[in-house]
């Protein structure tokens, strides 16, 4: 379990190792085309700064080495904003005192009906809070049974289950999982996780290999960006996990996010740091640099700008027209939305614009046929 | 140099040599000396099993250098089932070079049965060291069936060509949670450093030894060949060439905010 490996990777020695980098660390990385994690330490220290238009270069030459010049494409559903967590920077925090909303079978097929009208959507994403009791995997399983007829491929992001569980929602479709593990640092860990399940830091970070043992087919990965101040050294930890993930489960497909806070305008939780476009930009590239073949995301939490450069430089997944309220396609187009989305433009407009890029927007890319073929063996 | 383990032994040396092809029994045990190697591989078909004195066996044994029995001659999985138990029995040792070829001419390694003796073998308690394709997937699957080591190849065996599958090795070398051994092909000392600086475990080899001029000297010289390149592996290799330097413009970042 990654949990016993993260025993052994000391959170102050990665930072101090990280700020150490120097200029002949970060060219012996660029210089490789195989990097391990201490040439990626190198990529995203300081030290790399200088070579931001040479890692851009090579982040490009890599991609479309690998993925051409396709940009998948997905919309998120969030079916639940019921939540009996109580992480500090979240809208759907317990005592958060918000109408809650649980989507009937009925409502979650209005929203996919109402989805397919904006756009060819064939890759959707079912987000809810936690609260097993009220919404658990019954509920999901029923979200996605019902979403099969009208997407190719399903994934979750959901509170984390057990092996079984990721096994049996397998079977109702699913066919991959994203789950943050916000941050990897231990000892801050429950300063913004204080209760609920959420706050069982183990439990979520071995989320990832019981999705391995289940053998869940594309796992999703991310650290808060805003949580801890030394961002490098959680992205760091999450580049361990991600080697780790794919020695161990190496039949299952990653994607990477860095999700960005920014700051509160009403209020609430103010991140204790954050990340400039320009660093952004850096751990993209660094990350392609390090892996050739990782998916990585960009919401709309993101910007049109920084969403369409990069789509160009290293991104190779992106949302279109998000909602992040429950029900926010067709139900209840006010209620209240998890984080601010800064890209709103439709999905028309970025498959546009993406096209205007030379880019391909690629909507479908698996078939619901394999699905079944794979539960007929089972 | 950090100290190689395969199913719980720690070996100091990370090269392991074949028996084949010396002109003599002498010869090769001069050999195995003064490479230090610690694992030695012997085709059991080459041994006269019933007989304690065999001569080639006495001149391997020796209480550093763990034995390890190959199944060379067998074709599919049940004669290398066989063939293992008939090994164990004689050579007192439960480790197993898997070699599973079919083919008499180039001898290559039959993914199919190898896979599926390994099964078979861990089950009976083997630690089992499959000869193998260097073929990722394979090294994977090998993995999962309790292999204590995968022992990919470099090239052809006996063709001293070296790494031909060096994009595979990397690879199976990223991938691997168990030693990767990089088996037949390995020609001159320098491709077994190659091997090493890749991030091999280990190097085995035979012919390379066994048919130089001065198989003594070339044991040697492939000792300090595997350390050296151990040794620039564990402590990270610099930059061969350096094409990264600072741009001057920035078309492709410009876009970004300071």
């Amino acid at each position: 379990m990654f949990s016993d490996e993260l025993l052994k990777i000391d959170w102050d020695e990665t930072t101090a190792k990280i700020a150490a980098k120097t200029d002949a660390d970060v060219r012996r990385a660029l210089s490789k085309e195989h990097c391990d994690v201490e040439d990626f330490m190198a990529l995203i220290s300081p030290a790399a700064t200088p070579y931001l238009e040479t890692m851009a270069r090579l982040s490009k030459k890599y991609t479309e080495e690998r993925f051409g010049k396709t940009i998948s494409m997905f919309i998120p559903l969030y079916i639940t904003n019921s939540c009996t967590n109580s992480c500090v920077y979240c809208g759907f925090h317990i005592s958060n005192p918000m109408a809650r909303t649980i989507l009937t079978p009925e409502q979650c097929e209005d929203e996919y009906k109402a989805i397919k009208k904006l756009g060819p959507f064939e890759n959707l994403l079912i987000v809810t809070g936690e609260n097993p009791a009220k919404a658990g995997v019954p509920y999901i399983a029923k979200a996605l049974d019902i979403a099969k007829k009208y997407f190719s491929n399903l994934k979750i992001e959901v509170m984390p289950l057990s092996t079984e569980e990721y096994a049996e929602l397998t079977k109702h479709g699913m066919n991959g999982v994203i789950c943050f593990q916000e941050t990897y640092n231990r000892a801050n860990y429950n300063i913004y996780h204080p209760k609920g399940m959420k706050s069982k830091f183990e439990w979520r970070c071995n989320g990832f290999d019981r999705m391995g043992q289940a053998g869940v087919h594309s796992i999703g990965m991310g650290v808060l960006i805003g949580l801890e101040k030394e961002w490098r050294t959680d992205i760091t930890m999450m580049a361990y996990h991600l080697r780790y993930l794919q020695k161990h489960y190496w039949k299952t497909k990653y994607s990477v996010n860095f999700p960005r806070m920014r700051p509160a305008e009403n209020g609430g939780f103010q991140p204790n740091c954050i990340m400039s476009d320009k660093e952004l930009a850096q751990v993209t590239f660094a990350m392609r640099i390090f892996d050739h073949d990782v998916d990585i995301s960009y919401s709309t939490r993101e910007p049109a700008f920084i969403r369409d450069n990069m789509a160009c430089l290293g991104v190779t997944t992106m949302s279109a027209e998000s909602k992040t309220e429950p029900g926010g396609y067709y139900t209840y187009p006010e209620a209240l939305e998890q984080f601010h989305v800064n890209d709103d433009r439709t999905a028309v407009e970025i498959n546009a614009r993406l096209k205007e890029l030379g880019r391909e927007p690629v909507w479908k890319d698996w078939d619901s046929s394999f699905d079944e073929l794979k539960l007929q063996k089972d | 140099m950090s100290k190689l383990v395969i199913a719980g032994r720690e070996f100091n040396s990370r090269l392991f040599l074949g028996t084949g092809k010396f002109d003599s029994n002498a010869l090769m045990e001069a050999s195995i000396k003064a490479s230090c190697t610690e694992m030695v591989t012997v085709a059991m078909k080459r041994i006269e099993l019933e007989d304690k004195n065999d001569d080639m066996l006495k001149h391997i044994v020796s209480q550093n250098i763990q034995l390890l029995p190959n199944t060379s001659g067998v074709r599919d999985a049940e004669e290398a089932v066989f063939a293992a138990q008939m090994a164990r029995e004689a050579f007192g040792t439960n480790w197993l070079k898997l070699e599973i070829h079919p083919d008499p001419r180039y001898l290559l390694p039959d993914s199919v049965e190898t896979l599926k003796a390994t099964e078979k073998l861990v089950k009976l308690g083997f630690v089992v060291l499959p000869y193998c394709q260097a073929d990722p997937t394979l090294c994977k699957r090998l993995e999962e069936a309790g292999a204590a080591t995968v022992m990919p190849l470099g090239a052809p065996i006996g063709t001293n060509k070296g790494l031909q599958t060096r994009d595979f090795l990397r690879i199976i070398i990223e991938q691997a949670n168990i030693p990767v051994v990089v088996d037949a092909g390995i020609g001159a000392p320098s491709h077994a450093a190659e091997a090493m600086e890749m991030g091999a475990s280990a190097c085995l080899v035979n012919t390379a030894i066994a048919v130089a001029g001065d198989p003594v000297a070339m044991a040697v010289a492939f000792k300090q060949a595997v350390e050296a390149g151990r040794m620039a592996y564990e402590a990270g290799l610099g930059t061969q060439a350096d094409n990264f330097v600072a741009e001057a413009s920035s078309p492709l970042t410009s876009f970004l905010n300071d």
